[in-house]
Parts: C-alpha cells; sequence; structure tokens
C-alpha cells in the first residue's frame, strides 16, 4: 500500500515490544534490489490480524500508543496509520495519547457501585483514578484494573472471590473440575480429573456423530441468544471443505457477568478441549479463543494451557495422535463491550474496529476471514464435553424439555454469598437466591436484574418464575447471560438504570444511528426530572427496530422492564 | 485489437480475475475508477503484477513491482513469450485454433533469453521467469497498460507484443482473460469509436474500403475522401512545412500538450488561421484568431459517453451553460449551416441515432435502451442485444467464427533520445491524481494532496549531484532547458529521473521532452527523454 508515515518512529523498546509479540514475521514489504519490491495487499491482509496484537504490545511497552510506534507498527504490517488509529481508538483500554505511566481504572458499574463508597483497598493510590465500565469482578468488588507501563494490566479487588458452588441434583458439570480438590489449572491435574475423554471419544465417533449428539442434547447457546448449538454446528459443518475457523466468545462484558471468568481461571483445559472437539467435528484446523483484555488471569492461563496442550500433543498436527490438525490462537480483547457481539469480534480479530457486520450473511457462511465459522460462549462450548462424555440422553436428564442442561448464574449485588452457582434449567429464581444466602443488605429484596444491563428487573412479586428460556421469555423475562443481580430495598433503582443506559452510551460503537444517537439520548431523558416516557417510548422502538446489532436492539429493554414494573 | 478499437474485457472480469498484470500504468493515480475496480480483484484473492519503471503508488498494492528500464518494454514481453515457450506452458489448442504465425512469433523471441531481457531491462532473471510463469498458468489473467506502453516511438510495437503474450497462453477472448488499455478520461474511448482518427469513420469504420465509405456517403449525403488524413504528430510536421494553415482545435490545448511544445507553439503560430473551441482560455486559444467559448460536456449539455470497458452512457444537462458558452453540438450545426448545409436544429439524440445508422455496432444503443440498462457496452448490434461484457469470444468458438488473431512479431528498439555523458539521466512523465493533463481543468482548484511540481530523483542520484529537497537545477535536454526544485523519490531507481506535466506555467517539461513519435501511431516518445540536471546556487548543503 502507499503509505504517507509523519516522521516519528518506534523507540528501541517498543520496537523490541513489536517483535516479541509478532514473532519474526519481517517488514510486509521486501525488497530486492532497486528493480523488483515483493509486498502488496495479499501479503498486507495476510497480516491484518496481527494489528490488535502489536497495539497492546505498544501500550504494554510505552503505557500509550505513540505515533512513532504506530508508524513503525504500520510499516511492518502495511497498514494505513490512519486506518490503524482509528482501530486504536476504538478500545477503552488503548491510549493514543500520552498517559500517565500507572492508570487506575475504577468500577462504578451496577455491582460495584453498590460497594464504592469504601475504595480504599488493595493499597492503591486512587487520586487519579478514572472509571470503569463492568470488570468481570461482581463477586469480589469492589474492583479495579490497574494498567502500568512496562508491567502486565492487573486487576484488584476488595475482597476475595467466593468459591464457585453447586446446587445441581444431577451433580456438578461444568463446575465439577473446578469444586474438586485437585488443581485443575495443570495438564496433570486435568487429566486426573477426567479431562481428554470428551476429545477422545469426539475421534473416536467421527464429526458426523459428534455432531448428531451436540443437535441430540438440544443444547442451547448461553451466551445470550440461546441458539441450537448444533444447528450451528452442522451449518458450518455442511458448507465446502476449505478453510473454516472456530471461535470461542470470551469476551465476556455484559455488566454482572463473570462466569465464563471462573471457567477460565480455573478450569482453562476444558475450554481448549472443547473448542478443540468443535473444530474437529466442522472440519476447521484453527480455532480462536477471544478473551476480554480485563481478564488478566484467564488469558495467562490460557496461554499456559494452550502450550501445554501442545506439548502434550493435544493441539498440533496431529490431535491426540489422530490425522486431524488443529491450533488455537490467544487473542486479547481492548476493552470494548461491543466486541462480545460475534461479528464485532470477528472484525476485532481480523484487525478492525470492533463493528458488528450486517447480518445476514451469518458467521456460518461468512464468518472469520470471510470463512464459515462457528462462534459460540465459553459456557456453551464447555458443555459440550460433558454431552460427550454423558451422552446425549444422559446429558439432557437435568434441564427442561425446551431447556435441557444446567446453568450458571452469576450471583452478585445485595446477596449474601456471590458467586457463580451451577443450577439444573428450570430452577426458581427463589432457590438461586435462597441458595446463595437470600438478601444482604438491608435484607428487604426490592428487584433482581437477570441477564445485565441488557436485561430486565424482576420484582420480588416474580421469584417463583422458572429459570428456563421459555419459562423466564414465557412472563416477560430473560435469562441472557446468567446475571442475577439483587437489589434491597435502600437502593434508588433510577440509578441502577441510568447507569446502564450510560453503559450503553458510552459501548455504542456509534456505526449506526439509531444506536449512537439514542443511547446518547436515553442518557439526557433519565438524567431530566421529569421523565419524558413517550420519548423514552419512540428512542426504544427505533434502537430496537432499527439498530445493527444486539447492542442497540436490546439498549432500552431495561429503562422498559423498569417502567412497565412501576420501578422507575 | 484484432480489428476492434477497444478493451477486451469489462470491469467485473478485474473483479474475479486471476492475476492482473499493470504494465506502464499508474493507474492509481490516472485511472482511479479503474484502480477502484481492480482493488475489488486484488481483495477478492488476484495477484497484481506492476511493470513500470517507477515503483508508484499503484506498484505499492502489487504483490510484485518489476522496474523494468524506462523502453525495454519488447525485451521483457519477448522474453516472457520464449520462456512461456521454453517451459511448455504455450496454450497449444487455442494457438492452433485461433491464431496464425505462432511459428515465425516463436523463432522472434528466440533470441530473447533470460538473461539477455535481464540485462536489458535490469529485471532480475528470477523474476521475469516467475512472471512468465504466473501469466502462463493462472486460469484467467488481465494485461493492462497505458501511456507507459504507447507513449514511445515503439508504442504500437509495444502493444502488440503485449498481444503476442496473449495469444500465445489463451489470455483473451474468455471471462476474466483480457487486454485492457485504459482510458485517460470519461470519453477517450467514445473520442476514437466516434471517428476522431485520421483513418477511421465512427464506429472504426475503415475509410479506405470503398463498401463502408458509401454506407455513409448515403446517409451523410457527401463525398468522403478515400485517404486518411493526419494524426496529430503529422499535422504538426504539416504545419512546419507549410502544408497545413488552417487548424480548428476543439476541447485540446497542444501549445502545452504537445512534445517539445516551444517548436509546437511556434507552428500554431505561424499559421494562417487557427479557431479554438474550449470550456478555458487556453494557452493554445491565446495563440488563436477566434475562440469559440464551448459548454461543459459534463453537466452542461446532453450525449452520451463511453468508458474503458466500452460502455456507452448518458450524460444529461443539468444547468445553463454561463456566458456566451454553446454546446459543442450547436457550434458544429450553426457552421455547418454557414458552409451552406442546414442540418436542422441540434439535438443529441437525433445525431446519435444517426450514428446508429451508420456503426453497427452502436445500433442497439437507443436512448431509451440506455437509460434501461444504465449504458451498454458495445458491440450491440440491436435492440435485443445486451452489449458485449467481452470481445473476441469468437475465438474460442468452434468452428472460429471470423479471421484467426495474428501474432504479429516485433524487435526492441531503445528509445530514440540516447543517454549519454552530456545528459546521463533518463526522464520519464506521467500524472498524479488530482491534476489532469496540462491543467486547464485541474489547476483551478485547489487540492490538500497537491504535491506541486518538481523533478524527482533518486536519492543515489541527488547525492552525485549534490542536491536535495528543495535545490534549485537546471534540468537541459538535447531540445531546451527549464528551471526546476528537486524532489527526492526513495522509491526511484537510480538513473531515473521523474516529473508531471500537469503545471506548464511553473515548468515547461514539454520544452524537454523529445518530439520523436511512432510512425504507426503517431504518439511521441513523451516517456524517455535523455537530461542533465544541474544545481543553480552552488551546491547543496546536507543541513546537520
Amino acid at each position: 500500500m502507499d503509505l504517507h508515515l509523519g516522521p516519528e518512529r518506534a523507540s528501541a523498546a517498543e520496537l523490541a515490544a513489536i517483535q516479541r509479540a509478532l514473532g519474526e514475521i519481517g517488514p510486509a514489504v521486501l525488497t530486492h534490489g532497486d528493480r523488483v519490491v515483493v509486498g502488496g495487499s495479499r501479503r498486507a491482509q495476510e497480516r491484518r490480524h496481527l494489528l490488535l496484537p502489536g497495539l497492546w504490545a505498544l501500550q504494554d511497552a510505552a503505557g500509550w500508543i505513540s505515533p512513532g510506534g504506530l508508524n513503525s507498527l504500520c510499516i511492518t504490517l502495511d497498514v494505513p496509520p490512519a486506518e490503524a488509529y482509528g482501530v486504536a481508538s476504538f478500545y477503552d483500554l488503548l491510549s493514543t495519547e500520552a498517559a500517565p505511566p500507572v492508570i487506575v481504572r475504577v468500577c462504578d458499574d451496577l455491582a460495584c457501585r453498590l460497594r464504592n463508597d469504601d475504595l480504599e483497598f488493595a493499597g492503591l493510590d486512587l487520586g487519579e483514578h478514572r472509571s470503569s465500565p463492568c470488570l468481570g469482578q461482581c463477586d469480589r468488588g469492589a474492583a479495579a484494573l490497574v494498567q502500568t507501563a512496562g508491567a502486565p494490566i492487573r486487576v484488584v479487588t476488595q475482597r476475595a472471590g467466593a468459591s464457585p458452588v453447586i446446587e445441581a441434583p444431577t451433580g456438578a458439570r461444568l463446575l465439577r473440575r473446578i469444586c474438586s480438590e485437585v488443581d485443575a489449572t495443570t495438564m496433570t491435574g486435568y487429566r486426573a480429573l477426567g479431562g481428554l475423554a470428551a476429545l477422545e471419544r469426539a475421534i473416536g465417533l467421527g464429526p458426523d456423530l459428534v455432531i448428531e449428539a451436540v443437535t441430540g442434547s438440544g443444547l442451547l447457546g448461553r451466551g445470550g441468544a440461546a441458539f441450537p448449538t448444533g444447528v450451528k454446528w452442522r451449518a458450518v459443518a455442511d458448507e465446502p471443505a476449505g478453510e473454516k475457523h472456530v471461535v470461542a466468545n470470551a469476551d465476556e462484558s455484559e455488566p454482572g457477568t463473570f462466569k465464563d471468568r471462573v471457567l477460565m481461571e480455573h478450569d482453562p483445559f476444558a475450554l481448549v478441549e472443547a473448542l478443540t472437539i468443535c473444530g474437529l467435528a466442522v472440519g476447521a484446523e484453527q480455532g480462536w479463543i477471544y478473551v476480554r483484555g480485563e481478564y488478566a488471569i484467564a488469558l495467562e492461563r490460557l496461554a499456559v494451557a494452550l502450550d501445554a496442550a501442545r506439548a502434550a500433543g493435544m493441539l498440533g498436527a496431529a490431535v491426540l495422535g489422530s490425522d486431524r490438525r488443529f491450533d488455537i490462537e490467544l487473542r486479547r480483547g481492548g476493552g470494548a463491550y461491543i466486541c462480545g457481539e460475534e461479528t464485532a469480534l470477528l472484525e476485532s480479530i481480523e484487525g478492525f474496529r470492533g463493528e458488528p457486520r450486517n447480518k445476514p450473511p451469518f458467521p456460518t457462511t461468512h464468518g472469520l476471514f470471510g470463512k464459515p465459522t462457528v462462534i459460540n460462549n465459553v459456557e456453551t462450548l464447555v458443555n459440550v464435553l460433558d454431552v460427550l462424555v454423558l451422552g446425549p440422553e444422559e446429558w439432557r436428564r437435568a434441564g427442561t424439555i425446551g431447556s435441557p442442561g444446567t446453568r450458571l448464574f452469576c450471583l452478585s449485588g445485595h446477596v449474601t454469598r456471590p458467586g457463580v452457582y451451577e443450577h439444573p434449567l428450570g430452577v426458581t429464581l427463589r432457590q438461586v437466591i435462597d441458595d446463595a444466602g437470600g438478601t444482604s443488605g438491608t435484607g428487604t429484596l426490592q428487584a433482581v436484574l437477570l441477564g445485565g444491563a441488557a436485561g430486565v428487573l424482576a420484582g420480588p412479586d416474580q421469584l417463583d418464575v422458572p429459570l428456563s428460556f421459555e419459562g423466564a421469555r414465557e412472563h416477560g423475562l430473560t435469562l441472557g447471560s446468567g446475571v442475577v443481580m439483587l437489589f434491597d430495598d435502600s437502593v434508588e433503582l433510577r440509578g441502577v438504570v441510568e447507569r446502564a443506559a450510560r453503559f450503553f452510551a458510552h459501548e455504542s460503537c456509534g456505526q449506526c444511528v439509531p444506536c449512537r444517537v439514542g443511547t446518547q439520548r436515553q442518557v439526557e431523558i433519565l438524567a431530566r426530572d421529569e421523565i419524558d416516557g413517550g420519548l423514552l417510548d419512540d428512542l426504544d422502538r427505533v434502537m430496537t427496530d432499527a439498530s445493527i446489532c444486539g447492542l442497540g436492539q436490546t439498549a432500552a429493554s431495561l429503562v422498559r422492564s423498569a417502567r412497565a414494573g412501576g420501578l422507575l | 485489437m484484432f480489428g476492434a478499437g477497444g478493451g477486451t474485457s469489462s470491469y467485473r472480469e478485474i473483479e474475479t480475475t486471476e492475476l492482473i498484470v499493470l504494465w506502464g500504468s499508474n493507474a492509481r493515480e490516472a485511472h482511479p475508477i479503474f484502480f477502484h475496480h481492480l482493488l475489488k480483484g486484488v481483495r477478492n484473492g488476484a495477484r497484481l503484477y506492476t511493470v513500470d519503471p517507477r515503483r508508484t503508488s499503484s506498484a505499492k498494492w502489487a504483490d510484485v513491482w518489476l522496474g523494468l528500464d524506462v523502453g525495454s518494454d519488447i525485451a521483457l514481453a519477448n522474453a516472457l513469450g520464449r520462456e512461456i515457450i521454453r517451459a511448455g506452458l504455450v496454450h497449444d489448442d487455442f494457438v492452433r485454433h485461433a491464431t496464425i504465425g505462432f511459428d515465425e512469433y516463436a523463432a522472434s523471441v528466440e533470441p530473447w533469453t533470460l538473461d539477455r531481457a535481464a540485462a536489458v531491462t535490469r529485471i532480475p532473471a528470477a523474476h521475469i521467469e516467475a512472471l512468465a510463469h504466473e501469466y502462463a498458468n493462472a486460469r484467467t489473467a488481465q494485461l493492462c497498460w497505458t501511456l507507459g506502453i504507447t507513449e514511445h516511438h515503439t508504442g504500437v510495437d509495444n502493444v502488440l507484443a503485449l498481444i503476442n503474450l496473449a495469444l500465445v497462453t489463451g489470455h483473451v477472448g474468455r471471462f476474466g482473460s483480457g487486454l485492457v488499455p485504459l482510458r485517460g478520461q470519461n470519453n477517450v474511448q467514445g473520442g476514437g469509436d466516434m471517428g476522431a482518427l485520421p483513418n477511421r469513420l465512427p464506429g472504426f469504420g475503415d475509410l479506405t474500403d470503398p463498401a463502408v465509405r458509401a454506407r455513409f456517403e448515403t446517409v451523410w449525403r457527401g463525398r468522403i475522401p478515400s485517404v486518411p488524413g493526419w494524426h496529430l504528430s503529422e499535422m504538426f510536421e504539416a504545419m512546419h512545412r507549410g502544408a497545413l494553415r488552417a487548424l480548428w482545435v476543439i476541447g485540446e490545448n497542444p501549445a502545452d500538450s504537445e512534445a517539445d511544445a516551444e517548436h509546437a507553439r511556434a507552428a500554431l503560430g505561424a499559421l494562417d488561421t487557427l479557431v479554438v473551441q474550449d470550456l478555458y482560455l487556453t494557452r493554445t486559444a491565446e495563440l488563436a484568431d477566434v475562440v469559440l467559448p464551448a459548454a461543459a460536456a459534463w453537466a452542461e449539455s446532453e450525449g452520451t459517453v463511453t468508458n474503458s470497458e466500452r460502455r456507452v452512457q448518458r450524460v444529461r444537462k443539468a444547468i445553463e451553460a454561463p456566458g456566451g458558452a454553446r454546446d459543442d453540438l450547436a457550434i458544429v450545426f450553426d457552421l455547418a449551416q454557414r458552409l451552406g448545409h442546414d442540418w436542422g436544429p441540434p439535438d443529441a439524440e437525433r445525431t446519435w441515432d444517426e450514428l446508429r445508422s451508420v456503426s453497427p455496432n452502436h445500433a442497439g444503443m437507443s436512448y431509451r435502451r440506455l437509460d434501461e440498462h444504465g449504458g451498454l457496452p458495445w458491440p450491440c448490434l440491436d435492440e435485443q442485444d445486451p452489449g458485449s461484457e467481452f470481445l473476441h469470444g469468437r475465438l474460442w468458438a468452434r468452428p472460429r467464427i471470423g479471421a484467426a488473431a495474428p501474432f504479429v512479431p516485433v524487435e526492441w528498439r531503445p528509445p530514440l533520445d540516447e543517454l549519454s555523458e552530456e545528459f546521463p539521466l533518463r526522464l520519464t512523465t506521467g500524472r498524479v491524481l488530482d491534476s489532469f493533463n496540462t491543467g486547464v481543468q485541474t489547476e483551478r482548484f485547489v487540492s490538500p494532496i497537491r504535491g506541486g511540481h518538481a523533478l524527482d530523483l533518486a536519492p543515489t542520484d541527488a547525492a552525485a549531484l549534490g542536491v536535495g529537497d528543495g535545490t534549485r537545477v537546471r534540468v537541459s535536454s538535447r531540445r531546451g532547458a527549464i528551471e526546476m526544485d528537486v524532489r527526492i523519490d526513495h522509491d526511484l531507481p537510480a538513473g531515473l529521473a521523474f516529473t508531471t506535466f500537469h503545471f506548464p506555467e511553473l515548468a515547461d517539461v514539454n520544452e524537454l521532452t523529445s518530439d520523436a513519435w511512432d510512425p504507426k501511431s503517431g504518439t511521441a516518445e513523451f516517456k524517455a527523454t535523455a537530461i542533465r540536471v544541474e544545481p543553480l546556487a552552488g551546491r547543496f548543503v546536507e543541513s546537520s
């Protein structure tokens, strides 16, 4: 490409960081004497996906993306600097302006704001802190993210996390290894806990029977949309042979959600194994795990697990000695809620701004790099292990007919024992709350937030609703990503709704007008003393009907439910 | 080519082809619309080669840039042909079925070994070999070129050398494979199509063919001379020797655009009568006895334009022309009346319909159909014909339709303006994105990306001359000398200098260029001038 670069270039430290992150890929443009140059769009396209890792390398090394660092990265990748700047400035955790050497971001989102009256924790100097949307630490908040130039990101929390809790009459499934005494984060421990049995079975069964089992289990996606997993896998498997991808959506960013973090931190091999099974089933040789950038520990443990998996022959040219090739690349998000939207996530991996695509076409036909792609939530994928080990019939014995299996619930807010709980789908909301020790705070429950910022508020009169996909839907509720956030009667719910509205206004990618303008207008209306209900209804309709992706389509959901419940 | 004066392929094909060879063309700047189509092809997976003495901005999008020496195109093409033959990559079936003269061609390229071509073109042999194999092995390939091929004294031979490559590999007459000369304006193709050539009638009717002439004479009710007229270079020669005394110039600015411009201006000034019809008072118009202010063809007139994929499209009048400016058609009609021929009121559609009645290629293109289809590519023989996306499919028909396509062996000859101790640098000229030709239209607006005019030099040449960015230098050729500012271009190979000719009032580049022209096309050798560069104000001192 004919790049037009300013005069600045990277420092030695920045150059070294780029090289460490991208490996010895050399420049995009190769000169042979003064009469032949090899390079071009194809080479640039092939390495474009390294842009976000490269930007992270610069951010980590210098504490910001300096113009010189950006220029040098652009030369290596053959990306126009204006475009790279557009990508860098898209992500909250990447700074395109000179930043102080330490940046502290304190979560002031829905759960943590209940506890933020005491910010003096972990010895942090919070004098100059910035606020942050949900960091996924709701069970142990308040929480802060600390970015230090030249050092890895770290998350600091006020309290230690509660242990995950199993409340499944059929026995622990998703949390089984985590709740055992054995450390599942080492390959030895994972194997001792029965790890790799599912992958071995999958190789024995072959792709068709694996997909048949997943389809037969009736497993529905756990990311929020509840799409049948088997249908997705079948669609990609049926695409003509060729380049295909499988992606684990670990960009868990819905306020109040932290179940995938717990799975990845304590049971990383389970995700690696499940994604491998998915890849083998649909005929992909490349898998990707896209983890939100704030999950430093999960990223680290997954990286270790991937190395161990390669060393053990679980990944690579011959998966567990079979004739199948499969490997996984780990990707770190940049602090953008929108990248949890599946097509935005694909754009982000490809090295572009995380702006959702129009659908159709769906990722099953035109996914990552335009190739057929399965993209599943972490919890969804981990379920596949038990589907294969138990067999679909046995697996279905938990849950309801319409919502088979168990579900992870993220208990936070005014609850006695916050944490991740596993229940069979169809459990009542009351049961879920009781098992977590009931309402804390004043002890009187005012409302429960289900499904996160894009979810709904349930009143104390709705505690007997069965938490299955169909049960929730029937009562105008949603399970979403498994958020169960309690508010006692001291909480001003309007503040909760306003915070959620601000969250969407901040996280809207700005691509489509209904969402970009609508989420902002919603904040402004809620900030007034007199709320104009008619205007909110109008905004609700235009955002829900006309936004490109789920962010805008659900940005009015919480406001709507609060008004319907007379809570606003 | 093969009797049709247009590119063989449609834009859609470049978007889906496997290999694109852009030869002597900086389409990114000179043909930006076409380049958009080309980039779609690249995005869809096409490999892109650029063959150009300069590493242009187009070349920076290419998988491979081959920087051949100025004027060595035939050497490269012949070596490619020889390597394709040597490696057994000839499309035997096509060559047997659709062409004649292969044996003569094979014999003519036989001396062009890779090593010999490498010595002449200065491209390493391995890269010539690689291009030969890629081009021959591609399922579909588009060979595109522009003035880097034609503005040489061997311009026609250069084109023939490329056509030979398409014939030997069967890369013509199929969807996705073709030969694409890019046209510089929205209607350069249309100008030729409408008979603005000395030896052709509208629709490329052969002037020397009595049957063709008869067809036109019936409709035009007059006699058509059977002897081809002069092309531009011949006209200037005729002016110099006094054989051409009156000239009517429509929308051209030869006082700036002709090679060896000083010489050309003298010829124009010596005419008995010079009439210039233009939007602006150009330097040519300043020399004129009569200036006819014309309306713009864009937005101020009705009519059609034809683009590089031979697609005829309507243009519509949106606003009235300012002042006394008049539609070209009205001016011509008026003039006809003064000369004793009443053609009635000027009307674009009626004029077009008359053209359709004499040009079979356009017969099916009524205004109604052009509206309906958003333009149609010729040939479009009747009102049912959807037009032709690509040409010469007939060569593949079984049995073949029409004449076989001939190989025409061509021999390399170096540029006439030879490098010497006195004139050691090679100057080539070209266009930049936001300017157009002599700047008559583009100098009137400000562009944030306009780099200004400068003499671009390779870093090593600049260092040897002791000049740097902004140094004022005298640039001399065998014909004249001008002053310019130097700009260092790190993408130029040593020995090559480059400049645009968009700013004649700032730097009269065409005072330097060679007026040697190709006897077959009449096109001057703008692309190869031998120059000398001398710093004007002492030696450049590197700032510390």
